[in-house]
Formats: structure tokens, sequence, C-alpha cells
């Protein structure tokens, strides 16, 4: 018998759960920058339409395989797919329901670490009288486990080990004492913090406090529907990418938390619930902070330079130094929403990435939730550290793409095949609309059976044979030359190669022949860890046979 | 903010806010189940025992 006996404390606190699970740091810093990227406001309309033809019915399919599973005493993906599918290697491919979780959390803490770090740092006021530089190269000597400025001897390597037994202990509460309760502080705070940070940058007047543009001109920026982008395959590309890491689906976290709901319990409102209130803190807080005040300071030429590199950057070096110009007190109270923000933002997500790993040792070896919640954080430290101590060449991004990007997407395609083909639309509609609080509308079993399989193979092609620049025109009339980002290249490490074959500079060569070990060497323990999951479900599945508790 | 920013900017935040609130209010309206349901904190409910109609 599983030791696994856990409940959810309410429905609006599993809402805020999967809501707070779904609401990642990714909400703050890509959305904007995606959106600047790819068409403006333009991008909305791809970004939406994503949303309700493949992130709607991904959180449908994915919280009634979940609930599906937990009717059978299964609380993570590799035996809640093989309920639903007769062929025994469907549970194979659920190892990335755990696999995901657990090397998306190596990173994600470290991240979420630098939150905690920098919440700690408003409030001492550390980021006080630095200038932009200053702020810059502070983030620059963090990472770089450089001087501390608290005196503690690797200050990162402490607020990553604080934050991992934040999380674990945490964890080894429970879901209603721990997860649930955490979610329920969280989010409100988060929603709080964020609309005092939108607040003020929609209310950015040029001339006072040092700003050089009112709002409206990052508004503009932001907001301006360039619709002749609508025609380019990146960016709808980008827009189904973005729903996918917004929703936090493919990931195995939804069935988890789903599992915990009774068969006669709502699932479809409960998911459009969460759905929805993850898209207000995207699109209504996360596009009013990051870009806006950004710009306001800074000026459109400069912001526009800086998010090519992504948002972290904004985040982390740039938004201490702005928020100083309002003043010592609002500088060190608007820094402290920021990261407190971005940190509850991280926290709800990171726990959701433990209860896969903790399900699975409760229901397949009878652990206790306390010790299969302690091996998830010593499992993530041994498994996050590489990206602490070797950050600079490129552990950090490797984790990154190859289980926070590309293992999404296939997981994501392989349920939605499983769901729809498999286990078969007739029988996946009754087990979404069973005990619904909503009239799901009947259009969707179409869309569920066709429109998002081809949409996910799509993301997925698209990402394996990306066009060089993204110029799918060009490709389909001459030869089709592979961008740098596809992963086909990426696997050749192509980039690094061309780079290294143009380096001249001694130690600019001898980095990146580091970076292409570090690279290989991360990606070798990532696949390592894949197969120890995978031999760990094997024996789990020897043991159900064993045990006759197999279904 | 010029009027094509400002159209999308307002229908999105007016059509993603409106959402959120309808759904999650649909759930705060929505009567519970009987037990044995999900959740934990409405166990002890005298009323919840009764079948919902």
């Amino acid at each position: 018998m599983s030791a696994n006996k856990e409940s959810w404390g309410s429905r609006v606190g599993l809402i805020l759960a999967m809501a707070g699970n779904a609401v990642g740091l990714g909400n703050f810093l890509r959305f904007p920058v995606q959106a600047v990227q790819n068409g403006g406001g333009a991008f909305i309309i791809p970004y939406l339409i994503c949303f309700l033809v493949m992130g709607i019915p991904l959180l449908w399919i994915e919280w009634s395989m979940g609930r599906f599973g937990g009717k059978h005493g299964h609380h993570s993906t590799p035996f809640i797919v093989d309920t639903m599918g007769k062929n025994r290697l469907w549970k194979y491919v659920g190892v990335f329901g755990i696999w995901t979780n657990i090397a998306v959390a190596a990173y994600y803490c470290y991240i979420e670490s630098w939150t905690l770090s920098y919440v700690f740092h408003s409030v001492i006021g550390t980021f006080s009288g630095l200038d932009q530089e200053g702020v810059a190269n502070f983030f620059g000597a963090y990472v770089s486990l450089g001087t501390s400025t608290l005196g503690v001897p690797y200050e990162p390597i402490v607020f990553y080990v604080l934050c991992l037994l934040l999380n674990t202990w945490i964890l080894s509460q429970g879901l209603a004492s721990g997860v649930e309760r955490v979610a329920k502080i969280g989010m409100p705070m988060l929603i709080l913090f964020g609309l005092f940070l939108a607040f003020r940058g929609v209310t950015l007047t040029a001339g006072e406090n040092g700003a050089i543009n009112d709002s409206s001109v990052g508004l503009n920026f932001l907001w301006t529907p360039n619709f002749d982008r609508l025609w380019s395959p990146t960016v709808w590309l980008a827009a189904a990418g973005q729903i996918f890491f917004t929703l936090s689906v493919g990931m195995g976290t939804v069935h988890c938390y789903a599992s915990y709901v009774r068969g006669n319990d709502d699932i479809a409102l409960n998911a459009m619930s969460a759905g929805w209130m993850n898209e207000f803190v995207e699109v209504v807080l996360g596009a009013a902070i990051l870009i806006p005040i950004s710009i306001g300071y800074l000026g459109v030429d400069r912001v526009s330079e800086m998010v090519q590199s992504g948002g972290l950057g904004l985040a982390f070096q740039t938004l201490p130094y702005l928020f100083y110009q309002w003043g010592d007190l609002l500088g060190a109270l608007s820094g402290v929403m920021w990261f407190g923000l971005l940190f509850f933002a991280g926290i709800t997500s990171s726990l959701a990435m433990g209860t896969p790993w903790i399900g699975f040792l409760q229901d397949e070896f009878n652990w206790g939730r306390k010790s299969a919640a302690w091996s998830f954080g010593l499992f993530v430290f041994l498994l996050g550290m590489p990206t602490v101590l070797f950050f600079k060449y490129g552990v950090f991004d490797e984790y990154d793409y190859w289980a926070g990007t590309v293992s999404l997407v296939v997981f994501a395609l392989f349920e939605t095949i499983l769901f729809s083909w498999v286990f078969g639309i007739r029988k996946g509609w009754r087990e979404i609309t069973s005990g619904s609080d909503i009239k799901v509308p009947g259009f969707y079993k179409f869309i569920i059976k066709f429109i998002t399989p081809l949409l996910l193979l799509w993301v997925f092609l698209g990402s394996l044979f990306t066009p060089k620049g993204g110029d799918w025109g060009a490709a389909m009339i001459g030869p089709w030359v592979l961008d740098n980002s596809s992963i086909i290249n990426k696997i050749k490490n192509v980039d690094l190669k061309e780079k290294l074959a143009a380096a001249t500079d001694p130690a600019a060569i001898q980095l990146l022949e580091n970076q292409i070990f570090f690279v290989n060497a991360s990606r070798i323990l990532l696949l390592a860890v894949w197969i120890a999951l995978a031999l760990l479900v094997y024996t789990a599945y020897k043991k159900r046979v064993r045990e006759g508790r197999l279904n | 903010m010029n009027t094509s920013a400002l159209i999308v900017m307002l229908t999105t935040i007016t059509l993603v806010t409106g959402l959120m609130i309808f759904f999650f209010i649909k759930v705060m309206t929505t009567p519970p189940r009987p037990e044995p349901d999900s959740y934990l904190d409405n166990d002890d409910e005298p009323e919840r025992e009764v079948p919902r109609k």
C-alpha cells in the first residue's frame, strides 16, 4: 500500500497552488521581452490564440490525466501515463515528468536564491548609493562567487542552500500544511507587490526623479502592434513557446497536484481559474513593470539592446539602481517588493517541482513525506551545484535548454497523443467533463484531438529545424540552413565551435574550450539522471508485479 | 500612448482581467459537493453531508 494519504485543504488553496505553479519568474522577465522581440502589441494575438488552442487543452489534459491517475493511487507521471496506455513503455515517457522537475529545480532554485539574496540586500541598503555600473558589477561578482559584500564566504552558495532548505522544509510539511499554505500567502502578496510596482510603472513622468521618458513611451514600445510580424512563423513559435513556459505544462507538476482531486470533483473550472489567474499576472502585471520602468529611465534604444540578452539582466543588474531614483526609502521598498514578488513567483513553482518526486517515492517505495522531501532537497542540491560553480561556462543555460525547454515540448507532445489517440478522445472527454462545474465547449473535443497535437508537433519540429535567422520564407525556397539555436545545431555545439574557430585571444580560446567541455559534461550528467530515474521506475514496476499491484 | 497601442492594451487587459475574475467568482459561488470531497478544511461542516441537488 502507498504511504501517500495527502489531500488539499480547500478548493481555493488548490487553485492558488496551481496558479502559483504556473506563475514563475518568466511571467515578469520572459513575457515582456518576448512581446518586444516579436511584434509588440501584435504578439498578444498569436499568444492568446495559442493559449486557447494549446494552453487550455493542455491544462485540461493534464488535470484530467492527474485526477485519473489519482483514482488508481498514482501521484507521479510514470504510473499515471502507464494506466492510460496498454504499452508498458509509456511509463518511461512518464520519466520526463520527474526528471524535468528535478533538473529544472536544480537551476531554478539558484535564481530563486538570487531573489532571496536581493530582498536581503535591498533591506540592508546594499544598492543605495551605487550607480548602474555598480549594481551590474555586484551581480557579476555575485554569480562568479566573487567577494561578498556581507563578508560571508561563498554567499551565493549560502543563499542557494538556504533556499533549498526552505523549499525542502515546506515540502516536508505536506500538501495542505506546506505547499497550499505558502500559495495562500505567496499569491496574494505577489499580486499586491505586482499592483504596486505596475502602478509605479504606468505613472512615470519625464523629468521627475531622473526619468527621461513618460511611462507611455515604454507602453507604446511594448503594445504598439506591428501586424506585419503576424505572418512570421517565428512569432507564432515564440508565442506557443511562451504559453508552454508560462503555464508549466509538459512538466508533470499539474498531473501531480491534480492527482489529489477526487473523481467526482471538478477539474475543468479549476483549470480555467488557475490558467486565467496566471494570464492576469503575466499580461497585466508582467507587462507593466520591467519594460515601462526600464524605458522610463534608460530610453528605448538602450532597452532594445538590453532585451536581446533576455530579462534577467534588466531584473538584477538594472532595476535595483532604477528603484533608488525614487529615493532611499521607496527604492529599498520597491527592491523588496520586486525581488519579493519574484521570490514568491519562484517558490510557488519550485515547490510544485518537488511534489512528483515525493509522490513517486511515497507511492512506489512507501517513503514517508519528510524523508521523501529531504531526498528531493539533497538530489536538487547535488544536481544544482554544477550550475552554481560553473555558471560562467554555460552549465546553467544547458540545464535550462534541455530540461526547461526541449523536454517540456517532448513530454507534452507524447501526453497529448496518449490522451487523444491512445486513451481515446471519447474516454478523455469524459474525464475532462466528469464533475465539471462549467460547460466545456464541445468544439474543444476537435481541438484536443487534432489542433493541439499538430501545433505541438509544429513547435517541436520548428525547434528541431529552426532556419537561419528564423527566416522561414528563405528556407522554404532555398537551401535549408539551420540556425544555431535549432536543437540539431545545439547538439553539435555549432555556435561554440564557430566562436572557437574565430577566436584569436588565448584566454578566449581557453574559455570556449572549457565551455564546450562543461556543456557536454552537463548533457552527460542530465542523461545519466534520466537513465537512473528510468531504472528506478523499472524497479518500481517489478515491485508492483511482485506485489500484484498492476492496473 | 498612441491609439493602436492603447486599444490593444486596454482590450487585452479588460479581457484577461474580466475572465480571471469571472472564473474565480464562479469557483467561489459554486456550491461545494457533499462529502467525501477532495478538500480537508470543510470536512466537519454538517450541511456538507446532504447531497447537492
